[in-house]
């Protein structure tokens, strides 16, 4: 039986289509789009089209709002960097608490250099509070940064609506739509979203490209300067192959975008719905009635993600956890914490993310599998016993912490 | 996703001692607030040996914290309790053929569980002085408290220093930012700032003939003339037989394998690598050679099977 991939939210299969539209441009058409003969003009017309099609996918007004980087994080670092830099007389950052690293660490560092950065919190469903936004809107803020959709528990912000209140007030908006772009559908001509970050390895392209949205007349300083590519705005030689690639990987998410939000959505929901009823004491995480159709993050109480990830692997099954013990951090995930989620729970939160890829008798094996890994586990657990948590599982096992 | 041993891997699947053990008069628990993982281990010793019947244990972790438990109480069943005293965290990883360096302190929540334990046993009450924070160096498993409390003890200035003391930053160098912040943190609790060292600590130190210079404050206080090579090889000779008696206490050892100027290779054994002591040892051995010596002196650590360096010592 072949292995059952459910972690798409951390990077997904190259599409054997885009895979073919790249193929070309390794051996045959290996030359420089800057070059003037024939092997780099071809080169050209494809970075074009693929510029198109991702304008096509984005809803975005001019195809030169598009400027190709080398992956979502590059794309976050430089328009949060660019919007410091254009305005040095604005020295506060407003950003979320749950945000990716690549946009969470950079404002922490960006702390170190003097900068204020406002950490919008969320509530127990991962909700934001957009009174407390209106409140730190002022003359003194750079620029707003708010992820579209979380990458671990799917919740979606409503980015539209708080470019809206940035634009107002005269301050610059970003949004991280590395989870969401392909996923949902995108109108940025309708938006007043001045800047959007894309990395290609979720929508089925390569690993090692993106795409920063920027949108005409928005003040910007490259993060990179050199040569003229992406009009002086990247420098740096195209990397033709993978920007094909995504053209082509958008082109097919638009096809697919009806697809996803029903077929896709309706394996997620099913796997959720009979998760929840075979394992006692699990929860779905995040605001489930607003977030992407193709992730659930399920909270398994009283045992630990890796250990979970390592049983379900064992059977073929992967995943992703925010268990503090995946990741190598030490931490439990930022998101899960974020949410008020006890201890006991946010370290068996498992994330189960879906691709077109899927399929509903995957899913049905998913079920099957999982109870009797978590029912294995908790009987090495401290807090549980025979078929139900320890009385009063916090008293039953206290241990002395370090 | 982490490189588990194989041994990991099979104590994981199939841990050995899981549950309570039955009749159980001794119980330990834990937990490691950084990572939130806790365990249980209850023990069945016998009243007239000490000895250790039966153990099991329980635990709220991850793969390598089942596989530590797992190896800990195979280890421990038919010692006494004074002999599982003996038993390091390095030596559960050992047993496990090695756990990945942020994994480490599964291991040291195993022992601790295990001193736990012991103390129920005996009437005692255990608290625990080990404190832990965010892993800073991953080569070397140190963490910011380590590198703090290095920091504030001996008050060092710059990331050589650190990495003297600590080995912190002594191997892949990535986390020399990490270390610099740290000290611009405890450094300004003192009222100082701290300065970097221009390209960085590792090349300016490399670049230069001696590393006396690079090192003010750890060459500090002694300013004798350089003994003659036999002297000064006896004389490194005599410490380090000085201190082999206690790291043999210890199940570990420390032997001359080279000295080449004022580097000092030596191989030190069975100490834990992740734990503070194997740092403080061989910064405390550098420390007394540099005393006895008067001269500054660095101390590597060599690994003998492979022959080749494993980082920077002190
Ligand atoms: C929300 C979000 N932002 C940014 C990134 C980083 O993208 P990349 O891996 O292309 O740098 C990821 C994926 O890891 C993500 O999920
Ligand atoms: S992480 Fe510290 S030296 Fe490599």
């Amino acid at each position: 039986m072949n292995d059952i991939y459910l972690d798409n939210n951390a990077t997904t299969m190259v599409s054997p289509e885009v895979l073919e539209e790249m193929l070309p441009f390794f051996c045959e058409q290996f030359g420089n789009p800057s070059s003037l003969h024939n092997f780099g003009n071809k080169v050209g017309f494809a970075l074009k089209k693929a510029r198109q099609q991702v304008q096509t996918l984005l809803g975005a007004e001019h195809d030169s709002e598009i400027v190709f980087t080398s992956c979502g994080t590059e794309s976050d670092s430089t328009a949060i960097l660019s919007a410091l830099r254009a305005q040095p007389e604005r020295k506060e950052i407003i950003t979320t608490v749950v945000e990716h690293p690549a946009v969470l660490t950079l404002c922490e560092y960006l702390e170190t250099e003097g900068y204020t950065v406002h950490k919008l919190e969320v509530d127990s469903k991962g909700r934001l509070d957009l009174d407390k936004y209106a409140s730190l809107l002022s003359d003194n803020v750079a620029v707003v940064s708010v992820m579209w959709a979380n990458n671990e528990s799917g919740t979606i912000f409503p980015v539209e609506k708080m470019a809206d209140m940035a634009h107002e007030a005269g301050i610059m908006f970003h949004t991280d739509a590395v989870q969401a772009v392909g996923k949902l559908p995108i109108n940025l001509q309708e938006s007043n979203i001045h800047m959007l970050s894309v990395s290609g390895h979720k929508l089925h392209a390569p690993k090692g490209i993106g795409v920063l949205y920027l949108k005409r007349g928005t003040r910007f300083r490259p993060l990179l300067r050199g040569g003229h590519q992406e009009r002086g705005r990247r420098a740096g030689t195209e990397n033709a192959a993978a920007i094909v690639g995504l053209g082509k990987a958008c082109e097919l998410a638009m096809q697919h975008m009806a697809f996803e939000n029903t077929t896709v959505k309706a394996m997620r929901d099913r796997l959720e719905a009979g998760i929840l009823a075979a394992v006692p004491y699990s929860f779905a995480t995040g605001d489930v009635d607003n977030r992407l159709p193709n992730t659930a993050s399920i909270a398994f109480e009283y045992i630990e993600g890796e250990a979970i990830l390592l049983l379900m692997n064992k059977v073929g099954i992967a995943a992703s956890s925010g268990s503090a013990c995946t990741s190598g951090s030490l931490e439990p995930s930022h998101v899960m914490r974020a949410m008020g989620i006890p201890y006991t729970a946010a370290h068996g939160t498992v994330r189960f993310s879906f691709s077109r890829y899927n399929t509903m008798e995957e899913v049905e094996r998913v079920i099957a599998e999982v109870p009797e890994i978590v029912a294995k586990l908790r009987k090495l657990s401290p807090y549980w016993e025979g078929d139900g948590p320890a009385e009063n599982p916090e008293q039953a096992f206290a241990p002395v912490y370090a | 996703m982490w490189d588990y041993s194989e041994k990991v891997k099979e104590h994981f699947y199939n841990p050995k001692n899981a549950g309570a053990a039955e009749n159980a008069n001794a119980t330990g628990e834990v937990g490691s607030l950084s990572c939130g993982d806790a365990l249980r281990l209850t023990l069945k010793v016998d009243p007239d040996t000490e000895i250790i019947l039966d153990a099991g244990f329980q635990t709220f972790g991850c793969g390598s914290a089942i596989a530590s438990s797992s190896a800990l109480t195979e280890i421990i069943k038919g010692m006494t309790l004074d002999q599982a005293l003996e038993v390091s965290n390095q030596d559960i990883a050992d047993f496990l053929d090695g756990l990945p360096p942020e994994k480490m302190h599964c291991s040291v929540m195993g022992r601790e569980a295990l001193q736990a334990a012991v103390a129920d046993y005996r009437g005692e009450v255990w608290s625990d002085d080990h404190e832990e924070g965010a892993l800073i160096c991953k080569c070397f498993a140190i963490d910011e408290v380590m590198i703090e409390d290095t920091i504030r003890a001996n008050s060092l200035t710059t990331v050589e220093e650190v990495t003297n003391y600590t080995k912190a930053g002594g191997g892949c160098s990535a986390c020399h930012e990490g270390i610099e912040n740290v000290l611009t943190r405890v450094m300004a609790e003192s009222g100082q700032a701290f300065v970097a060292g221009g390209v960085g600590s590792a090349i300016a130190a490399k670049s230069k003939a001696t590393p006396v210079a690079a090192t003010p404050a750890a060459a500090a206080p002694v300013e004798a003339a350089p003994k003659t090579d036999i002297k000064r090889i006896s004389t490194i000779m005599r410490v380090l037989e000085a201190v082999r008696p206690r790291l043999q206490a210890d199940g570990g050892d420390c032997e001359l394998m080279d000295i080449d100027g004022n580097t000092i290779y030596v191989n030190l054994t069975g100490a834990c690598m992740g734990c503070q002591m194997a740092s403080m040892t061989l910064g405390g051995i550098q420390q007394q050679l540099i005393e006895e010596l008067g001269e500054f002196v660095r101390l590597v650590q060599v690994e003998k099977k492979a022959d080749k360096l494993v980082g920077i010592g002190g």
